[in-house]
C-alpha cells in the first residue's frame, strides 16, 4: 500500500496517468484508488484486508476542489464539496432545494460533514440519494485527466451496475447544475427509519421549462430517469390512482429483492410516492 | 509507516502511523486518548465522534493520513463543567455512547442557530444510544441551551 497526497489537481492527474493508464498496466505499480470523504471506502475497514493492500490517492488536500460557485445560471460544486456545506448554504435552500432535502437524509450529521457529492456519484450505488436529485436537475459531471477535460450529463453517466463512463485515470473535478425556475420539485426517500437508513425506494421529481424529470433510486441497477413516466406527465395523460402508473413504471424500472426490500414493495411504493406527490400539482391526476 | 502532523486538542502533534490506520485507532492506541469509543465501525453509531476542523465526524471512517494539517478535538478536550446538564438529565447510563453524545451536544450548544433549521433529534441522529431512550439526552441539551441563554442574558 502507498498513500499519495497531492495538493494540486495537476499533480493528482499526473499520478493517475502513471499508475492508472490502460496500456502499460502490467508494468505500472498498483492502480490508485481516489479517496475523498472516505465514508464509503472506510466502512468496516478492519474487516476488509484486501482494501488495505491497495494504494490510495487522497484528494482531501486539493483545496481547489472545495469551491462552491454560484452563477446566475448555474451552481458548480467542486469534487470535495460535502453535504453539510450545502445544508449551510441558504442560497441552495431557495435555488436548488432538493439538494438540501437529499443532503439532510444522507446518514446523519457526522456523515454529512465528510461525505461528498462527487463521492456519491463515483461510488455508483443504485441507492445513492445525492444522485437522483442531481440527475433531476440535469447535472453535468466534469471529468479531468492529464489528457484534458470532458463533460458528461449525469443522466448518461451510468452504463450498468457500478459501470460508469469514467476511465481509471480520470477524476470527477466538478458537478455543474443549471439553475432554472421550477414549477414543481420534490425528493421522497423511503427507508426503514428517518435517519441512518439506506433507501429502499426513492424518487426526485422536477418540472421546469425543460419539461418533467422523474429520477428513481434503488429500483434498477443504477439510479435512473423514468422516461415513460416523464412522457406521460408531459402528455397530461389522465391518472386515476397509483395503479394507473404501474404499467408505465414497469418500462422504466427493474427492481429486485435484496436485504433491504422486495421488488414488489418497491414497485408499489414508487407508484404511490409518485401519485401522491404529483396529485398536488397535476390537473391530470384525479 | 507514514508521518502525520496535525493539531490535537489544541496542541501540535506528530505521530507515525500505519498507512492503513484509522484515526480512531491512532487516538486510542498511539496517543493514549481512549475516550473516543468504537461501537459499530461503520459510521452509524457515533460513539467515535470527534471534531475535525470544528465539525463532528466519525473517527472510524477517517484514515489518519487525512487529518494531516487539520485540527482534531476529542472528548478529552471538553470542559467537564459544560456536561453537567447532561448528567443531571439522565443522558447517560452505560456510557458507551456518551463521549460521542457529549461532542455532538456541545457542538449544538456552541451554535444554537442550527436549531433555526434543524430539530435537536435530527442533529443527534448520528449518535445511537442503547440505554437512555434518548429523552434524557434531548432534555439535557435543552437544559444546557436554557442555562446558556440565561447566562448570556445576564452578561
Ligand atoms: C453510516 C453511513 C450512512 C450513509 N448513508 C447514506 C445515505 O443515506 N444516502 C447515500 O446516498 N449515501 C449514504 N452513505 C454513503 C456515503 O456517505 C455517500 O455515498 C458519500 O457521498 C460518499 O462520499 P465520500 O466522499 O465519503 O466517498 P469516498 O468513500 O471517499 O469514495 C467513494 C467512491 O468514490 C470514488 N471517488 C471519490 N471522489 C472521487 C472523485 N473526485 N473522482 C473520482 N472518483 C472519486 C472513490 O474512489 C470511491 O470509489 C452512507 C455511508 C455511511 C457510512
Ligand atoms: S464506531 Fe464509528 S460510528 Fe460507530
Ligand atoms: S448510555 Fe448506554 S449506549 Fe447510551
Amino acid at each position: 500500500m502507498a498513500i499519495h497526497q497531492p495538493s494540486t489537481l495537476s499533480e493528482a492527474c499526473a499520478l493517475l496517468a502513471t499508475h492508472n493508464r490502460g496500456s502499460d498496466r502490467d508494468l505500472a505499480p498498483s492502480p490508485l484508488v481516489p479517496i475523498a470523504g472516505g465514508t464509503d471506502l472506510y466502512t468496516h475497514w478492519p474487516q476488509r484486508p484486501d482494501e488495505h493492500a491497495k494504494s490510495y490517492l487522497d484528494l482531501s488536500g486539493i483545496e481547489e476542489l472545495r469551491a462552491v460557485r454560484w452563477r446566475n445560471d448555474s451552481l458548480t460544486l467542486g469534487a470535495l464539496v460535502t453535504y453539510w456545506r450545502l445544508i449551510q448554504d441558504r442560497t441552495c435552500w431557495s435555488a436548488l432545494p432538493m439538494l438540501v432535502q437529499a443532503a439532510r437524509q444522507v446518514g446523519a450529521v457526522q456523515i454529512q460533514t465528510r461525505g461528498t457529492w462527487a463521492g456519491n456519484i463515483a461510488n455508483a450505488s443504485p441507492a445513492a440519494d445525492g444522485v437522483p436529485v442531481m440527475m433531476a436537475y440535469d447535472a453535468v459531471v466534469e471529468l479531468v485527466s492529464s489528457e484534458g477535460r470532458e463533460e458528461i450529463p449525469l443522466a448518461d453517466f451510468y452504463q450498468g451496475y457500478k459501470q460508469m463512463r469514467m476511465r481509471p485515470d480520470q477524476l470527477i473535478r466538478s458537478i455543474r447544475i443549471p439553475r432554472r425556475s421550477f414549477l414543481f420539485q420534490r425528493f421522497e426517500k423511503v427507508g426503514s427509519r428517518n435517519a441512518q437508513a439506506i433507501t429502499k425506494v426513492g424518487v426526485a421529481i422536477a418540472r421546469s421549462g425543460a419539461g418533467w424529470r422523474v429520477v428513481a433510486n434503488s429500483v434498477a441497477p443504477t439510479v435512473c430517469r423514468c422516461p415513460t413516466i416523464e412522457a406521460l406527465l408531459d402528455d397530461k395523460v389522465t391518472v386515476r390512482g397509483p395503479d394507473d402508473l404501474a404499467t408505465a413504471l414497469s418500462q422504466d424500472i427493474a427492481p429486485i429483492d435484496d436485504i433491504r426490500s422486495t421488488a414488489r414493495y418497491r414497485r408499489r411504493v414508487l407508484a404511490r410516492l409518485l401519485y401522491f406527490a404529483l396529485r398536488e400539482s397535476c390537473s391530470a391526476f384525479e | 509507516m507514514i508521518e502525520v502532523t496535525f493539531t490535537l486538542n489544541g496542541s501540535p502533534t506528530t505521530v507515525q502511523v500505519d498507512d492503513t490506520e484509522r484515526l480512531l485507532d491512532t487516538l486510542r492506541d498511539r496517543l493514549a486518548l481512549p475516550g473516543t469509543k468504537e461501537g459499530c465501525g461503520e459510521g452509524e453509531c457515533g460513539s467515535c465522534t470527534v471534531y475535525v476542523d470544528g465539525l463532528p465526524a466519525n473517527a472510524c471512517l477517517i484514515p489518519t493520513f487525512q487529518v494531516k494539517g487539520r485540527g482534531v478535538e476529542t472528548v478529552e478536550s471538553l470542559d467537564p463543567a459544560r456536561l453537567a446538564p447532561l448528567h443531571e438529565s439522565g443522558a447517560t447510563q452505560c456510557g458507551a455512547c456518551t463521549p460521542g453524545v457529549a461532542l455532538t451536544a456541545l457542538w449544538i450548544l456552541d451554535q444554537p442557530e442550527l436549531l433555526k433549521t434543524h430539530s435537536l433529534r435530527e442533529l443527534m441522529a448520528g449518535n445511537l444510544c442503547r440505554c437512555t431512550g434518548y429523552n434524557g439526552i434531548i432534555e439535557g441539551i435543552r437544559k444546557g441551551l436554557t442555562e446558556q441563554a440565561a447566562r448570556e442574558g445576564r452578561d
